[in-house]
């Protein structure tokens, strides 16, 4: 056997690419599953193409995922990988940039044949010319070895070669001394039915990890020692499983039954998949013929005493418009989930964005003011999800909770929550005839009562035509009008009482303040962490409620000179922040699909102080 | 179902229906429809029938969109939903399937239901959940003002049509047909005692029930249905379907219709040519025969097919939506959020 030595490392980011076909979400969420039971921080970021299958080989459809993990705390997926994994010619082209110089390439040989290399556009072989001089290009002909280690099986090639990401998950499972256990375990479940599959895959697998132990290519292998997390039992949750989980927590603590109305649509299908499975809880999902059909089936199901929710992105926000806008007018409880995806229109389907904000806060017809909550994790969808619930529930109003394709795909280890020190939700339907009046509102929240079909007495009727005040009767009267207006607003406002005051990170005074929201949030605790090591005067408030905003936040931004909002937007946030508080923030505006890095924040930072 | 619903379920269940009258089931709001619109009558004859389905009035919910008809639930002691144009057949959809237990109302119109909402209502109608929807076929828009509709006849001069209409009308029976509805009827707003019987019977069957009913609008559209509705001619351009009946009309009953080959035609009782046993048998069961009747309907040649087109047995959505959670718990348990969260990999950090 080859000596190989090993090297420890604090932290380290590996990306996965390959064609859209040859399974490398898969591979690189298997890495994530194993890698977080081993007790490193995490964090992921896939990136995968809008087509299904693209053309093998092209760089259209090359698909990516990105782990960073370490014994450190991850905030990010990292700027630039380490290593990157290319499973043809393509996959290298496209991913190239993303290397650190002096990072490794583990190339399949068989993916840089003349129709890959001109599928990507390459004149001559990279892995033959000294174009990759500044990286340690490690060659390995992974069909070849693959079709070795099942030759004996009598597969179908298609079969084969299917089974290939497993020898290049061996691999990296060797080199960074994980076990191959979790994901032998995984396979057995998987494919349970099919035996073949399960063998193959199984034997891949071991093959991929003995190459790395036997042959002479790899001198080094690597140490991750696990990361001080907080103590208690974890797991790993994507934002969208967190989003539907959060959801189903918040209707069973409020003893309501969950019904879901949604029209698939990405990156938000996965909270309708999730939601659908769990049948045994009572949830309900309603696959709608389209958006406005998903938000009015929910609206129906509150109206009759369920928690309704609808989940979708940007494009299906648009549709669900005048749908809001009724259940404003209505004052029913309904959480609207929008996974953010770049637009205007299809836009980016599978690329991160967060432009929907201004659509969230003021789009819609009239005066029709809604609470908008957002994420800022992948696990903290959870929490945004339930708090979108008590809202709605205990202001009898439609909530907007904002993630985005970065925190939907994206996941990361998650300490779980003790169900019982959630927080209280606990609605009541009216039933006493003798005190009611559709639109008499509680005196401290403002909410009107919820008086579901059912009970008797209470029979009444609601609408999208203006109320009268208490009675809930169809009025026009200029003063009603204005008067009801003005509660709906009030009532919305007044939720401020009911939520946390702002924390800032950092010093609650000095001299630069980095205001963010959603999933800004890793790449904006890494820089300014970084910042603060380096003796700065920097901080950072990460807003979960953006209407109303906390009653502080415009206390906060006065003790600071300098306000920087980094936003993966064209500003929308600074917009608000500036009209609402009258402060001389500025904005770091990166539009491309893509998160930040943390770099890219730090730079900003740096020469804002550097001017001052 | 959760504790809190299954609370009002309970106590709503123990009050039963008292002997209500029509009047039981009239609000306290003021009717404001136009002096003779056909919607007064459509009002009058669903009070009438709601004490005959002994149904407490607390079980009751009538949904509508926006149009003329969609005022309808303002006027209904019952529970009411007044949504957004075209949308009352998606929220009747979250209202039956959240809550099986309640008798469900979709009024709706030409309009409302075919044009801005046409896409929910096929897909209720495929789906088969138990909601009772109530097409008022005005064949104009009534609450704007007098534009032509998508059941206006072609060429039809309106405010936004002034040298004809170009689209070819929608027959509503054929396209709720063409969406596999299991219950489709057409009534008439002047003819009570039919109204009431097609009510009742939409009422009764299990799944989507499709009632068209030709609505005078005496504004916009004056006397579009007279022709079917009026005493002098009716009785010629009218045939009634019953279930096992021969499809026999006319004011001396002595014209039928025959069946050639697959085209339905009209033959002659008087001169002994035909008898009655030549006459096609309606057979509401059937449904090849429902979309031959339905396609009658714009055939100058042939009277105006009315009653129930079809109705026939399949499951209702919500009822196989309740049986997939019912087989989950039997199979998984009642949900546990805790063991929920817990659940796959795990691991313990010290």
């Amino acid at each position: 056997m080859a000596s190989k030595s090993t090297q420890n490392l604090d932290e380290v980011t590996i990306r996965f690419a390959g064609d859209s076909g040859d399974g490398m979400q898969l591979t690189g969420t298997q890495f994530t599953n194993t890698t977080a039971i081993l007790g490193n921080d995490l964090s992921t970021l896939p990136d995968y193409p809008a087509e299904i299958r693209a053309p093998q080989g092209t760089l259209f459809g090359v698909s990516g995922f990105q782990i960073h993990f370490g014994s450190t705390e991850i905030n990010t997926p990292g700027d630039s990988c380490d290593v990157l994994v290319a499973m043809n010619a393509a996959a290298l082209k496209v991913n190239l940039t993303s290397l650190v110089d002096g990072g490794a390439i583990i190339a399949n040989t068989e993916g840089f044949n003349d129709k890959n290399l001109k599928l990507a556009g390459y004149e001559s072989n990279p892995l033959r010319d000294d174009s990759l001089e500044k990286y340690q290009v490690y060659e390995v002909d992974i069909t070849k070895l693959t079709e070795l280690a099942l030759q004996d099986l009598n597969l179908s090639s298609k079969l084969v070669d299917r089974s290939k990401n497993f020898f290049a998950l061996g691999m990296m499972y060797w080199m960074y001394n994980r076990p191959l256990e979790p994901t032998l375990q995984w396979i057995n479940e998987k494919f349970a039915k099919k035996p073949e599959i399960r063998e193959a895959n199984s034997r891949v697998l071991k093959a991929g990890w003995n190459f790395g132990e036997t042959t002479e290519i790899f001198k080094v292998r690597y140490e991750v020692a696990p990361a001080k997390l907080k103590p208690g039992r974890y797991r790993n949750i994507t934002g969208n499983q967190a989003t539907a989980w959060g959801l189903m927590a918040a209707a069973s603590k409020a003893r309501l039954d969950l019904f879901l109305g949604s029209y698939p649509i990405t990156p938000a299908s996965d909270i309708l998949h999730e939601l659908s499975i769990h049948k045994n809880f009572g949830v309900k999902t309603f696959q709608a013929e389209d958006e406005i059909a998903g938000i009015t089936s929910a609206i129906g199901a509150s109206f009759a005493g369920a928690l309704g929710a609808t989940t979708t992105s940007g494009p299906g926000l648009a549709l669900k418009t005048e749908a809001l806008g009724l259940a404003v007018m209505v004052e029913l409880p309904l959480v609207v989930v929008n996974v953010q995806r770049g637009g205007p229109s299809t836009g980016l389907p599978t690329k991160t964005e967060q432009a929907d904000l201004l659509q969230a806060l003021y789009g819609r017809n009239g005066e029709a003011p809604i609470p908008v909550v957002a994420a800022c994790t992948p696990s903290d969808c959870f929490n945004a999800a339930f708090e979108a619930s008590r809202i709605a529930i205990k202001y009898m109003t439609p909530v907007i909770c904002l993630t985005d394709g970065y925190l939907g795909n994206g996941s990361e280890p998650w300490l779980i929550p003790d169900v019982n020190a959630l927080p209280d939700i606990s609605p009541t339907f009216h039933t006493n005839p003798d005190t009611f009046m559709p639109y008499l509102r509680d005196e401290a929240t403002l909410a009107r009562p919820w008086a579901i079909p059912g009970t008797p007495g209470l029979e009444h009727r609601i609408g999208g035509i203006e109320k009268q005040h208490q009675t809930g009767n169809v009025n026009y009267e200029p003063a009603n009008h204005e008067l009801m207006i003005k509660l709906r607003a009030e009532k919305v406002e007044r939720i401020a009482n009911d939520i946390p005051a702002a924390e800032v990170d950092g010093d609650p005074k000095g001299t630069l303040l980095v205001v963010g929201w959603g999933s800004t949030y890793g790449a904006i605790r890494s820089a300014v962490l970084k910042h603060r090591a380096a003796g700065h005067s920097v901080s950072h408030l990460h807003l979960r409620h953006l209407n109303p905003m906390p009653k502080n936040v415009g206390e906060i931004l006065s003790q600071f000179k300098l306000v920087l909002v980094p936003e993966i937007n064209n500003g929308q946030l600074v917009k608000v922040l500036r009209s609402r508080y009258l402060v001389p923030a500025v904005g770091l505006n990166k539009i491309q699909g893509l998160p930040f890095k943390a770099v890219e924040i730090e730079r900003k930072i740096e020469e804002m102080l550097r001017s001052y | 179902m959760s504790q809190l619903v299954d609370q009002i379920i309970t106590s709503g269940a123990s009050t039963p229906a008292p002997k209500y009258t029509a009047k039981d089931f009239q609000s306290d709001q003021d009717v404001r429809w136009c002096p003779g619109c056909g919607d007064y009558s459509i009002l009058a004859q669903a009070q009438r029938i709601m004490p005959d389905l002994g149904i407490p009035r607390h079980r009751i919910v009538f949904i509508s969109g926006i149009g003329c008809s969609s005022r309808f639930p303002y006027y209904m002691e019952t529970y009411g939903f007044h949504s957004i144009h075209g949308r009352a057949t998606a929220i009747a959809s979250g209202v039956k399937l959240a809550r099986p237990d309640l008798s469900v109302w979709v009024v709706t119109g030409d309009g409302d239901g075919m044009s801005i909402g046409g896409n929910h209502l096929i897909h209720l109608l495929r789906r088969n959940i138990d909601v009772n929807v109530l097409l008022f076929n005005n064949q104009i828009y009534g609450l704007t003002k007098g534009q032509y509709s998508p059941t206006s006849e072609l060429g039809k001069v309106t405010k936004s049509t002034p040298y004809g209409s170009l689209d070819y009308p929608f027959n509503p029976a054929s396209l709720a047909l063409g969406a596999s509805a299991t219950f489709v009827a057409r009534t008439l707003d002047r003819d009570p005692k039919h109204l009431q019987a097609m009510l009742k019977r939409a009422a009764e069957h299990k799944g989507t029930s499709f009632v068209e009913v030709y609505q005078n609008c005496s504004v916009f559209n004056d006397g579009a249905f007279f022709a079917f509705t009026e005493k002098e001619t009716r009785d010629d351009n009218v045939v009634y379907l019953e279930h096992g009946k021969p499809l026999v009309f006319g004011k001396q009953r002595d014209k039928g219709i025959r069946l050639n080959g697959f085209t339905p035609e009209v033959v002659s009782l008087a001169d002994g040519k035909y008898s009655v046993n030549d006459l096609l048998v309606h057979n509401e069961q059937d449904t090849t025969l429902s979309f031959i009747l339905a396609d009658m309907t714009y055939k100058p040649s042939l009277p105006r097919p009315v009653g129930i087109f079809l109705s026939i047995a399949r499951p209702s959505y919500e009822s196989e939506m309740q049986r997939q959670i019912e087989f989950a718990r039997e199979k998984r348990g009642a949900g546990d959020i805790a063991k929920l969260l817990a659940s796959g990999e795990t691991w313990i950090i010290q």
